[in-house]
């Protein structure tokens, strides 16, 4: 039992353990300090100065975020003296603030915005107009940095350092000439950064945000010549509703397929189709490298994050990666080639649009070699985000659509490809087929609890006909470079490890609603694995369409037109 | 009285070993050495030294609270990164007597348990760096430094560090981010450095000034010591006397001194006619000439609403303009924030705008109360001391000279000609 402090927080008596922050302590009588450079998950910055309080005896103003709580310590955390600084400081930030909330991309959900509301701020009284004028980074394909709506919090440059532990991003400069830059600002796509887009979500304000492709996408469903094909990941269906003002987690795979329609998408499909394809080859893969005492332990490959990540940081490692592609990757030459012949028409006629909860998936859909079907396989990138805004720009009735179907045969899914989009459910996937296909006997308890939920490190045993299979689940990069340092000093008791870039997997994505917080990640999670529960089929190599798909194109796994169209390689990356 | 120039002053002195052991340099070490850390202790106690970097913390009490940590190993810094426009104090200490810092670190890593110690230089004291490495390097030719210091049980080392020219790393817990190989920039307070400094272990660090005060009071007693000057804050000080007096330079001279005489008696006077003093620096409130009688220890000048600081004692005579003051000074401060802290960073560069809009004959009377605002809750906000003080010497010009600004404002017109350039601050 930790030592408990007693302390006076307004007219309340507070009892909390011993180092638990004022700022936390005042949560406990429902304060919410007003803050912006406070981060649930990230180290205590204590430099907006925005939550500060009064406590007795000191001569300042105090950070709530960083004032350890004492014994008897009395503090004030709404008074004059207070309400006046937190509106300086904020009306500071507004003075160097573009005026563009207008046409802000934040608009909706912007810290800045709402806390200069919610602090009664109706006039600047500093002199108007911004008096540096950055150039914004548009290098990548993935993320774009604005540094002149940026307010230097540093949640962006602590999540990329602490949770990801890639530092793509810090502070250069001094003063009023303080910015987030990368390396001699090479910019994004030249540097470490995997594109995970975790500084997106952490952003307050608009400084950060996808590079975005709705009218690309626009233009395409327009194009009559074009049979526009959209994709959607599993991680999408358990968010997208938050855009729509539903409570996090709220499963709308139904209204999901609707509004897709209503937009006019020529087909609507499942990533978790191309779900189950990658576990169909990657288990393969697996048995394939036991047996023939192949590079273990394998790594999985569908997190295009954690591709860079591995290509940057570990570049000596890649032939632990499997080979197979991400989902997303399986499904578009598939579409290109197998679907594209059922409905005669041409590969460069279609256009493959993905849904994705990501924004790696941007940069790995360019990515060169990604054109199997001989143009590029996937075409355009959205981000759970972007896709919601295509539909209110629509205007759609999300909340009161119907539920649809997916189309068929690659609408087609089962509950092994649901759980791809919670951390531990590729593995989880992947066991369910790779007991079959090496025990040859039906997986009974096809539920292994081990590698769910929210432990940064998970790690389970499988006894596969005499091999006790041992696995490991790691989200979020810093969780991966331990087991990726482990497997650099040949110390990884592992067969077979998962690893996800995001924290929570791609529920907590780069493109997903925002806030996106823990619990809410959890609550995605949970809505995840109830739609596993209530499919039909679990197992991946159970689902029909992808029975029917070896049948009638590919063959068996690991074939060779496998090979050409489902695996790929991997590229040696320096750190910038 | 002279008790850290007490070398410097005498003729024909140099900053080497034999001019320093020739007036009896070393002894205090060598009595420390054969006393016990308590009793060294108990001494800087009864002398009631305070820090003279400015903060005026008891130093007996940040040794003890060193000493007393369980956290191994313990680091001795000195700060001689000595910046604050006005102030060259440290600088001539530096230059003249190194040994005498050099002992008395010795002494400090001896009290609390250390056996290494840095040395933060200022970046631009390139002749203090190499006065100071080669009287490193003498001392531990001489034993004076190194493994088993003069035969005892004792070992430390003394490592020079030079800064790369932020004023903020002055700031004690920038100066360790900056001493750790990181970006200068404040920490979070508590905890403090005594508990947690130096690659976060329990850290002495004081000011070059306080540090040479240490091998006297070994020698002669804390009692002794504690009678010299102001009761509240004893000893001598270094006083840098500039800006429009006939004698500037570094005295030393005891803490009870009045403004009056420092300026009167050993500067040989004001040039022209006084018009205000800034008696800590950049960053600290105006006293004008009804503040004379003060006594230039801390507290006294605390109660005359400013602060000593590190006594950078600036005379302004009536030749100068306050906004132009106000706007020179704001002016430095938006040169050296760090940038981390919203008021800081943010705030001074607006202030440094109005302060311009004035001087160019397009404030307003509503600026002035908006200054005001934004010098309290930059006080009350600010990660450092840095920009709680960034608007202080602007502030009490403000309130000091009301009517200057008013003027600029109203009249649109500088009456001493010093703001109608229209030049930006």
């Amino acid at each position: 039992m930790a030592e408990m402090i007693n302390l006076t927080i307004d007219s309340y008596q507070v009892q909390v353990p011993k180092e638990t922050t004022v700022f936390e302590a005042a949560k406990k009588v429902n304060i919410n300090i007003p803050h912006l450079c406070y981060h649930e998950a990230l180290s205590i910055y204590g430099a907006c100065r925005v939550c500060v309080v009064e406590v007795e005896g000191r001569p300042r103003l105090e950070p709530s975020c960083a004032t350890a709580v004492e014994e008897g310590m009395k503090v004030k955390t709404n008074t004059t003296r207070i309400r006046r600084a937190r509106r300086m400081i904020v009306e500071l930030l507004l003075a160097n603030h573009p005026e563009d909330c207008l046409t802000c991309e934040r608009n909706q959900i912007c810290e800045l915005r709402k806390l200069a509301y919610d602090l009664g701020i109706r006039e600047l009284r500093f002199e108007k107009g911004r008096k540096y004028h950055y150039e914004p980074d548009l290098s990548s394909p993935a993320i774009i940095r604005d540094p002149n709506k940026c307010i230097l919090c540093s949640r962006c440059i602590r999540v990329c350092l602490e949770i990801q532990s890639v530092g793509a991003i810090d502070f250069v400069n001094r003063g009023g000439k303080t910015q987030v830059l990368t390396f001699f600002n090479k910019g994004l796509n030249n540097v470490e950064c995997t594109n995970c887009g975790q500084c997106i979500l952490a952003c307050p304000t608009g400084a950060l945000r996808e590079k975005t492709a709705v009218d690309e996408v626009w233009k395409a469903i327009s194009n009559p010549k074009k049979f526009v094909i959209v994709q959607t990941a599993p991680a999408v269906r358990s968010a997208i509703g938050e855009e729509f003002g539903l409570p996090a987690g709220s499963l709308v795979t139904g209204k999901m397929a609707a509004a897709l329609r209503r937009l006019s998408f020529d087909r609507i499909f499942d990533t978790q189709f191309g779900a189950d394809l990658t576990i169909m080859e990657e288990a393969h893969e697996l048995v394939e490298r036991i047996k023939n005492k192949g590079v273990l332990p394998m790594i999985t490959s569908c997190s295009p994050g954690w591709i860079k990540y591995i290509e940057h940081f570990f570049p000596d490692y890649l032939e632990h990666l499997s080979t197979c592609k991400s989902p997303q990757q399986m499904f578009g030459p598939i579409a290109k080639t197998y679907y594209a012949q059922k409905i005669s028409v041409k590969p460069e006629d279609m256009y493959v649009v993905s849904i994705m909860p990501c924004t790696a998936k941007k940069f790995e859909a360019q990515l060169p070699e990604m054109n199997a079907s001989g143009c590029q396989d996937v075409d355009a990138v959205l981000t759970t985000r972007e896709a919601a805004r295509m539909i209110k720009e629509a205007g759609i009735d999300f909340v009161n659509l119907p539920d649809e179907d997916f189309d068929k045969p690659l609408g087609i899914s089962t509950g092994a490809g649901v759980i791809f989009g919670a951390t531990g459910g590729v593995m989880e996937a992947a066991l369910r087929t790779a007991y079959e296909v090496v025990t040859g006997k039906t997986l009974e308890e096809i539920k292994f609890e081990q590698v769910r939920g929210m432990e940064g490190l998970k790690e389970a045993e499988v006894n596969l006909n005499g091999l006790n299979l041992k696995v490991a689940v790691a989200h979020g990069l810093s969780n991966a470079r331990i087991l990726l340092e482990q497997v650099q000093k040949k110390e990884s008791p592992y067969h077979f490890i998962e690893v996800m870039a995001c924290p929570g997997g791609c529920l907590g994505g780069g493109g997903q609603p925002m806030p996106a917080t823990l619990e809410i990640r959890k609550k995605r999670a949970a809505s995840l694995y109830c739609e596993d529960e209530g499919k039909a089929i679990r197992k991946s190599h159970e689902n029909p369409a992808v029975i029917a798909l070896y049948k009638e194109f590919l063959g068996n796994p690991l074939s060779k037109k496998s090979h050409h169209l489902l695996h790929t390689t991997y590229t040696k990356r320096s750190r910038y | 009285m002279k008790i850290v120039l007490k070398n410097i002053r005498k003729e024909g002195y140099l900053p080497g070993i034999n001019s320093y052991m020739t007036q009896g340099g070393y002894e205090a070490l060598k009595r420390a050495l054969k006393t016990t850390p308590e009793e060294i202790l108990s001494e800087i106690k009864k002398s009631k030294l305070v820090g003279r970097g400015g903060a005026a913390f008891p130093t007996g009490l940040k040794w003890e609270f060193t000493r007393k940590s369980r956290e191994l190993p313990k680091y001795v810094v000195c700060n001689a990164d000595e910046g604050e426009p006005g102030t060259f104090k440290d600088r001539f200490i530096l230059e003249k007597d190194p040994h005498l810092l050099i002992e008395a670190m010795i002494i400090c890593g001896f009290t609390i348990g250390a056996k290494d110690g840095f040395i933060y230089i200022r970046g631009e004291y390139f002749k203090a760096y190499d006065i100071l490495q080669k009287a490193i390097d003498e001392a531990g030719t001489n034993n004076l430094l190194g493994r088993n210091i003069l035969g005892s049980d004792f070992s430390f080392e003394i490592h020079l560090y030079r800064g790369a020219g932020a004023y903020v790393c002055g700031e004690e817990t920038a100066l360790l981010d900056s001493l750790e190989g990181k970006k200068g920039q404040s920490r979070v307070k508590p905890p403090f450095p005594t508990f947690a400094g130096f690659n976060n272990k329990p850290t002495v660090l004081n000011n070059v000034e306080t540090f040479v005060n240490i091998p006297e009071i070994v020698l002669k007693g804390g009692e002794w010591f504690s009678q010299i000057g102001s009761p509240s804050s004893p000893g001598t000080k270094l006083y840098c006397l500039s800006g429009d007096v006939k004698a500037a330079g570094v005295y030393e001279l005891p803490t009870d001194i009045s403004l009056q005489d420092l300026i009167e008696k050993h500067g040989n006077g004001v040039c022209g006619r006084l018009k205000a003093v800034l008696p800590g620096g950049v960053s600290s409130n105006l006293l004008t000439s009804s503040d004379l009688n003060v006594k230039m220890d801390y507290s006294s000048i605390q109660q005359a609403g400013s602060m000593l600081g590190s006594a950078a004692v600036i005379v302004i005579n009536d030749t100068h303009c306050m906004v132009n003051l106000a706007g020179r000074c704001i002016e430095f401060f938006d040169y050296e924030s760090c940038g981390k802290c919203t008021p800081c960073r943010e705030g001074i560069k607006r202030a440094r705008e109005i302060l311009t809009n004035i001087a160019q004959g397009k404030g307003e009377l509503s600026d002035l109360a908006l200054l005001k605002e934004l010098q309290e809750v930059m006080f009350d906000t600010s990660r450092c001391g840095l920009g709680q003080s960034a608007l202080n010497a602007v502030s009490s010009c403000l309130e000091k000279f009301y009517g200057e600004f008013k003027e600029h404002i109203l009249k649109k017109k500088c009456k001493l000609g010093i703001c109608s350039m229209g030049k930006d601050f």
